[in-house]
């Protein structure tokens, strides 16, 4: 099934090894997905708002979010958009290799959609990317994208 | 991955034959589950809030809410949880009939965790139900804090 429109995915994540598996791994997963990458929070947000070199940003339709990056925290990221009336409904999920506890309740607790631990394992990584794509992007009805405000 | 205790889901769900089908989707998944079910909004926040006979109801780790109740709707359900500190990080999926656009969307917007449509046809429930508890039973960390509200 191909979608008249692409999906777009925001990728919140410094590390380059990791952009590049993920980008791989959706690839083989689902055509239809462009991957935005932001390389750390401030520019998250900065495509988020359309600010700067970003003012023709799509809106994603799902965000996967690093909790561990360099100028703004993930946390931070992931409190100012649930935070604003105009990104809250984009679903975001925590990807991270962090299994604390204290990371997992917190990020819950500020309406993060989901939390994923990120396997090491290279085989695992590309499993759990199909099962995003399988349940998220398949199965789970997003928000259409339609600008509010 | 998930701590090894067995996980308790709340299904906020009015039709029985709903309630039987979902029962028995985990049940021929291999999931092994304490599914305890709310027939409409008011007893779904009794549960919660552990009120009247529920005193001793355990907390549950996801739930999964229609949005069409008597008594009190999915929507307002859904608002009560994501208002109240001590139930918001309780991950809370909509399982609905309704494809509406507005109910999709005002369910992102009161920070529902996903959106799932039921399928009218049997088979595809099954599947749904089964990507649905493979994803957020095997996939996703859920908030460890067991004790709460």
């Amino acid at each position: 099934m191909t979608p008249a429109f692409p999906t777009n995915l925001l990728l919140v994540e410094d590390s380059p090894g990791d952009v590049r598996l993920t980008q791989e791994a959706f690839r083989d997963a689902n055509q239809a997905i462009r991957l935005h990458v932001a390389w750390d929070g401030a520019e998250a947000m900065a495509f988020l708002n359309r600010r700067g070199a970003n003012i023709n940003a799509p809106r994603p339709d799902l965000i996967l979010l690093d909790l561990n990056l360099p100028k703004m925290d993930g946390r931070e990221v992931l409190a100012q958009i649930k935070e604003d009336d105009n990104l809250k409904m984009i679903p975001t999920v925590i990807l991270t290799t962090s299994e604390a506890e204290a990371d997992i309740d917190r990020s819950y607790r500020l309406q993060a959609n989901c939390y994923l631990n990120k396997p090491v394992e290279l085989e695992a990584f590309e499993a759990l990317v199909r099962s995003i794509n399988d349940f998220w992007l398949t199965k789970v009805k997003l928000p259409q994208q339609r600008p509010l405000g | 991955m998930n701590g090894k205790h067995v996980k308790t889901i709340l299904l906020v769900e009015d039709n029985a034959g709903d309630v039987r089908l979902t029962q028995e989707a985990f049940r021929d998944a291999h999931q092994c589950v304490d599914l305890r079910v709310a027939s409409d909004g008011m007893e779904a926040i009794a549960f919660l809030k552990r009120q009247g006979k529920y005193t001793n109801s355990p907390r549950p780790d996801l739930i999964l809410l229609d949005l069409n109740l008597p008594k009190l709707g999915g929507h307002e359900v859904l608002a009560f949880i994501k208002n109240d500190l001590g139930l918001k990080m309780i991950p809370t999926v909509v399982l609905s009939c309704s494809d509406a656009e507005a109910d999709i969307v005002k369910s992102y917007q009161l920070q529902a965790n996903c959106y799932l449509t039921k399928p009218g046809l049997l088979d595809a429930f099954e599947t749904l139900m089964k990507s649905m508890s493979d994803f957020w039973l095997t996939r996703a960390e859920l908030p460890r804090q067991r004790q709460s509200a």
